[in-house]
């Protein structure tokens, strides 16, 4: 059986790339690392992947804020390619940085105006942020996640993880309470921090201070998917911050966003 | 056409710089400072269409969902407003009674990475008549402030006048500044005719930092070549002959105590690594980094570094250059390492230190600390590599000279590990442009710090920018696995002079200066050629790969230009223009400094130590530090709070310490993932569980006392760290970075000799070799009055290699009923304890190291972790066994009991040692306290067989720490979370 191809977008400042490429290749992908100038010269490259991925790292500096550049190359320099891998009913993942991108470029959470099916990328007002963390900086701890959501394809409803965040600008801001109220009951929100015992709580269990303790978040059609967290970091059990207390898991609990993944494409292509 | 557009946060949202700014005042005592509001500026210069102007702002500058923002245009009457566009700024309209405007911007020529971001970006929405974007800050403030105040927090806090310029209450802050043009004409140097005092005038004024009997063999060579030097030869030499690029101390004649000294680095710590001769050491002070044999595929670089001088001027961009610097090192070593992992070793003045005490011309140490842990936060961060080990030490001697050590470790193909260039390659230069940044970073380095240092060396600080860099390593990578070019190295201390100048030594090169890429014009040809300007690499290309690499380059927007060839000549010719500049046998340039003949000598000072005095004269009951006391839980907190053992984990998070995946063991570890982990363990290439451990030791308190001993109790440390995780002696490499005061002092040099002569005799002894080390030798700081010179440091980095990574230890205790062994043998050393530290007491009796007694306890350990024997360890350090066990335990929210009655003791012969705060506080190395599990205790205590340990108590299900003394009663009884809370308030900022 072909393995779904991945393409794992970078670009200046992209970090995370390669532990990304290895988290899609131990969840079963076929995963290849491509610059966004190779893309924008030449968009067809996107026509043999079925998913793509943004991963950590600071593109182009956050100069102007965290992931705002490349948001803005997106929609200017690939806007139709990307509309059309979308309707295609590919994947598009965003962690950390990509999150921010995808946020910033208005792919998530994308809420639909009314009478609109969802199915399509819209670049009206953006409908929410990710703001400078309430800490006032850059920080790298462990998150309790909850997961609560039916629509998204990366993570199913249940399936809590235990991941590391690091990150300054990750304060999950709606536009206003109409924005926030749409993504809620719309099962839009599918992390949100919460304390060891899974209930709500303040910080450090929410890191940036983000509303609703939201973590992560996926467009309409659920095949859009951005999170603060690194489940690429947490992928092999070593990489458990107390595994030298707790002993080995067989894997990382990360591993599951990309065995979703790939499970879903092996199933959709 | 100027515009000027400004972004802060909308109501509602939190206003968090403003909120930073308010807390740092406060802390240094500003308290008529009672409201800030802070708003980002953007100035655009070009021509654009109010629409134009709009989209720039909505879709680039300001984030609508939570921020603000305003634009006008800029002219001679004022600001006039934008069609469409908000005009109304925050602040007052005339600034003045109790609100105050701060306006921070970049000093002319001062690099601004958000420029070329914005030009990005702007491209991208296809503006393209924007010639040039700046950003500056500006601060709101309201109090009860006089002009003056606001001048003060702007310049103490606010911004940085060595790159700065911090505007008050300015109407309209200008910014149509431009840099002038350069005028091209070849300055010669009259050195021919010049008297030994002239000659010393010519180096003090152009900064040369070359000495008399230098600059005497410079005239001879110019008297013999019948010529003048160019300014820019003269540059080069003193580039060259920099102690910063030579070591001249460290290499030349000492004469120790009336012994001679043929090179001490040759005769120490390189002949500790010849004498062991292992096999697995690729590439020993030979290269940018020191190179070790990792798996069959891989080796692994390492490189510590200082940028102490930078950092005291301008924390965070000393530090951000510092750790941008030491990352290029594994990536210029061999053909280009991948760079893996960070390390960070500081060393400040103390954070509480009032105001009005911090020396003049000194920064205070909080901004310091703040600035540098900053700058490394920002660069390392954004490189993409995880900061995982480091430490930080106090000291009120480094609050004009700090230490910024800053270590990087890279990972190479085994086939990659070595370079030449051949006559004809190309000299082509990779990454940043050219400034004036960083112009006498190599010599400025090499001498005293003064008051006015801020002031004179401000060109001498160098700006970073990550993504510059992290650019470059993308790229050469990829170049490099293409096999593309034969040689590489980083333009560091001495820019191109040095880089172009070590990689054409055996060669000869000629280059043609004008073709150097520049930021901005104005540049004079000796600057270019001598500029820090950062993030730049050199490459010796073949003529035939000479198209494919720059396609390499600029295909990821990599500036790439050649520059010049390699000759074989044996000459370093550069032209400007066409015009000869320079001129030179390199056999000159690099062979021609006289070596330096140096005096040493170390007369060992005399500290009280009342506690020895008493015992020796055997009347232990009346000693002053104390008598021996019923309860020693005052102390035992007081040493946990006091700011060397303190938590640093406000530091630790702020740096990512997962990047790249390969983390196993996290600088934090432990139930709630906040204990002092002693030594990082990675994993680097993915699926494989072979690993490498870092870890670090320095003790400068003991250093005051004995240096030979206290290079002995670092070496010590750093192998011990790195054994309680459950590392081995059997592959273990270690680095040497010595921070001295002036060492033309006798005494100075006298007592880094001592500490050399440690450092040959410990890693025989271990069986480790060094790999790499580095000096940095005038750290003293001229406040006018006096001269204060640091304590002498040594940080001594380890490096093991970990066949396995699941057999890794942490140090926080796990089981309840579980029991507790001390592995090692206490002596009484109190000297440059943290007992006696915090009595304000420094002492005579120092921990020495018994090294083959070490040796035998640290290849037991490893016996006990490889073979799953051992639950928890952590090592005995600053505190002691007490500091030990109680970190162990609030690590793990596990209780404890022990009882100082089993603890391995030799009292030397002196009875009146064996006390019970001796047993808690002595700092004698090489020991470990080590959690068993019951049912392996049988096997542990036969790992262990000769070497002293013993079991002391067991692990507790109650929140208490426990500890039985001498007379049967408890010495010690402690809850846990008073010992935590004790441990992590001093740095929760």
């Amino acid at each position: 059986m072909k393995k779904p191809r991945v393409v794992v977008l970078r670009t200046a400042g992209t970090n995370c790339d390669c532990e990304t490429q290895y988290a899609f290749e131990r969840a079963d992908a076929e995963a290849e690392r491509i610059h966004v100038n190779r893309i924008v010269e030449k968009p067809s490259l996107l026509d043999g992947f079925q998913c793509m991925v943004i991963p950590g790292g600071f593109s182009y500096g956050d100069d102007l804020g965290a992931g705002r550049i490349l948001a803005n190359e997106l929609v200017h320099s690939l806007r139709e390619s990307l509309a059309r891998f979308l309707e295609d009913g590919k994947l598009i993942l965003g962690v950390c940085n990509g999150f921010q991108v995808l946020v910033k470029a208005r792919l998530l959470p994308n809420i639909p105006d009314a009478g609109s099916d969802g199915k399509q990328w819209r670049s009206a007002e953006p409908q929410a942020t990710l703001a400078f963390n309430d800490s006032n900086r850059f920080e790298d701890r462990w998150v309790y996640l909850k997961a609560a959501s039916d629509k998204c394809v990366f993570v199913k409803r249940g399936e809590d993880m235990y991941l590391p965040i690091a990150h300054a600008e990750g304060r999950f801001v709606c536009r206003d309470e109409a924005a926030f109220k749409h993504l809620v009951e719309n099962d839009q929100v599918v992390f949100r921090y919460v304390g060891p015992d899974g209930k709500p709580a303040g910080y450090p269990w929410n890191p940036n201070g983000s509303t609703d303790a939201i973590a992560g978040v996926c467009d309409p059609t659920g095949r859009v998917f951005g999170l603060m967290p690194h489940p690429e970091r947490h992928v092999e059990p070593t990489q458990h911050p107390r595994w030298t207390r707790d002993g080995l898991a067989p894997e990382g609990e990360g591993l599951r966003v990309f065995k979703n993944a790939v499970a879903y494409l092996r199933g959709n292509f | 056409m100027f515009y000027r557009i400004e972004v802060w946060p909308k109501p509602g949202q939190p206003d968090i710089v403003a909120r930073d700014v308010l807390s740092d005042a406060r802390h240094l005592g500003m308290t008529g400072l009672q409201e800030a509001s802070y708003a980002t500026v953007y100035i655009l210069e070009g021509r654009l269409a109010p629409e134009q102007l709009g989209r720039i702002c909505v879709e680039l500058f300001c984030d609508p969902v939570v921020e603000n923002f305003a634009a006008a245009v800029l002219t001679p009457n004022g600001r006039k407003p934008v069609r469409g566009l908000p005009g109304m700024f925050p602040g007052p309209d005339k600034p003045g009674g109790s609100v105050h405007v701060v306006e921070v911007s970049r000093k002319p020529g001062v690099m601004d990475p958000v420029q070329a971001s914005a030009l990005k970006g702007l491209s991208d929405i296809k503006i393209n008549s924007v010639r040039s974007v700046k950003t500056a800050r500006k601060y709101v403030l309201n109090g009860e402030l006089s002009k003056s105040d606001a001048t003060f927090i702007a310049t103490r806090l606010l911004g940085n006048a060595t790159i700065e310029d911090c505007h008050v209450d300015v109407a309209e802050v200008p910014y149509d500044i431009r840099i002038g043009k350069y005028a091209f004409r070849i300055q010669k140097v009259p050195v021919r005719k010049a008297d030994d005092a002239e000659l010393l005038r010519i180096s003090k004024t152009g900064q040369l930092s070359l000495n008399l009997e230098e600059m005497r063999t410079v005239r001879a060579f110019f008297a013999k070549a019948r010529r003048d030097p160019t300014d820019l030869e003269l540059e080069i030499l003193a580039q060259t002959w920099s102690e910063h690029c030579v070591h001249k101390t460290l290499r030349g004649q000492i004469e120790f105590n009336g012994r001679p000294i043929d090179n001490l680095l040759a005769s120490t710590i390189a002949a500790a690594t010849r004498r062991l001769n292992k096999p697995w050491c690729v590439s020993v002070f030979e290269d940018n980094a020191g190179v070790i044999r990792f798996d069959e595929n891989f080796d692994i670089c390492f490189k510590v570094e200082t940028h102490n001088h930078p950092s005291a001027i301008e924390p965070y961009g000393g530090a951000n250059t510092g750790i941008g610097g030491v990352i290029r090192d594994p990536l210029g070593t061999g053909l280009g390492a991948k760079p893996i992992m960070n390390t960070d070793i500081f060393c400040f003045g103390n954070p509480e230190m009032p105001l009005d005490k911090t020396p003049r011309g000194a920064l205070h140490p909080r901004r310091v600390m703040k600035g540098v842990v900053a700058g490394v936060r920002d660069y390392g961060n954004r490189m993409g590599i995880p900061t995982t080990n480091g430490a930080v030490f106090f000291d009120d001697r480094y609050t004009g000279n700090p230490l910024v050590y800053c270590g990087n470790i890279g990972l190479i193909p085994r086939d990659k590990t070595r370079k030449e260039p051949h006559a004809g390659d190309l000299v082509l230069v990779i990454g940043g442009r050219t400034g004036r940044d960083g112009i006498h970073g190599a010599t400025f380095s090499s001498v005293e710090l003064t008051h006015q240092s801020e002031v004179t060396s401000g060109s001498a600080v160098q700006i970073g920018n990550a993504i510059t860099e992290k650019k470059m390593v993308d790229t050469i990578l990829k170049a490099r696995d293409e096999g593309l070019y034969t040689c590489i190295t980083d333009c560091g201390a001495g820019g191109l002079s040095s880089a172009v100048g070590e990689m054409g030594e055996r060669l000869g090169a000629e280059c043609d200066i004008e073709k150097v890429p520049l930021k901005y014009e104005g540049l004079a040809y000796w600057e270019i050629w001598i500029s820090e300007a950062q993030e730049r690499m050199v490459l010796a290309v073949p003529p035939a790969n000479a198209e494919r690499i720059l396609k390499v380059f600029t295909d990821e927007n990599v500036d790439a230009t050649f520059i010049g060839r390699f000759t074989g000549d044996g000459r370093l010719a550069l032209r400007y223009k066409g015009r000869v500049v320079c001129d030179l046998p390199m056999d000159f340039v690099h062979n021609g400094l006289p070596r330096l003949k140096r005096e040493a000598r170390w007369t060992p000072p005399v500290f009280a130590d009342p506690l020895l005095e008493s015992i020796a004269a055997g009347k232990s009951s009346k000693s002053p530090v104390g008598k021996a006391k019923g309860d020693y839980g005052d102390d035992l907190r007081a040493i946990l709070s006091s700011p060397n053992v303190c938590s640093k984990e406000w530091i630790i998070r702020q740096y990512d310490h997962e990047v790249q995946g390969g983390s196993v063991l996290k600088p934090l570890v432990g139930i709630d993932n906040d204990g002092p982990g002693d030594a990082s363990i990675c994993a680097p290439v993915p699926g494989s569980t072979r690993g490498f451990i870092i870890s670090c030791g320095l003790n400068p308190k003991y250093g005051d006392i004995d240096p030979y001993h206290s290079a002995a109790s670092a070496i010590d440390e750093a192998i011990r760290n790195l054994i309680a995780v459950g590392g081995s002696l059997d592959q273990v490499a270690l680095l040497d970075n010595f921070c001295w005061g002036n060492t033309n002092k006798p005494e100075q040099l006298g007592s880094l000799v001592l500490a050399a002569q440690a450092c040959y005799d410990y890693a025989v002894v271990f069986g480790t070799p060094f790999i790499s080390g580095k000096d940095s030798l005038n750290n003293e700081f001229n406040t006018g009055k006096e001269v204060i010179a640091i304590p002498p440091t040594l940080l001594i980095s380890a490096i093991g290699i970990m066949p396995n990574v699941k057999m890794a230890v942490s140090m926080d205790a796990k089981t309840p009923g579980d029991l507790i062994y001390i592995v090692g043998m206490t002596y009484p050393e109190l000297g440059g304890s943290h007992y006696y530290y915090t009595r304000g007491l420094t002492g005579m009796t120092v921990p020495r190291v018994r090294g083959f007694q070490a040796r035998d306890i640290f290849a037991a350990m490893s016996v006990a972790t490889s073979s799953a024997l051992v639950r928890a360890c952590h090592d005995c350090s600053e505190g002691g066994l007490a500091v030990a066990i109680a970190e162990s335990c609030f690590a793990g929210g596990v209780g404890a009991e022990i009882d100082l009655r089993k603890v391995p003791f030799n009292d030397e012969g002196q009875a009146g040692w064996r006390r019970d705060d001796v047993l808690l506080f002595s700092e004698s190395n090489s020991r470990f306290v080590v959690e068993v599990a019951p049912d392996k205790a049988e096997d542990f205590e036969k790992a262990m067989g000769e070497v002293p340990s013993a079991r002391i108590g067991r692990l507790t299900v109650d929140n208490r720490l426990r500890v039985i003394g001498l007379k049967g009663g408890a010495v010690v009884e402690e809850n846990l979370a008073d010992l935590k809370e004790a441990w992590q308030r001093t740095l929760k900022w």
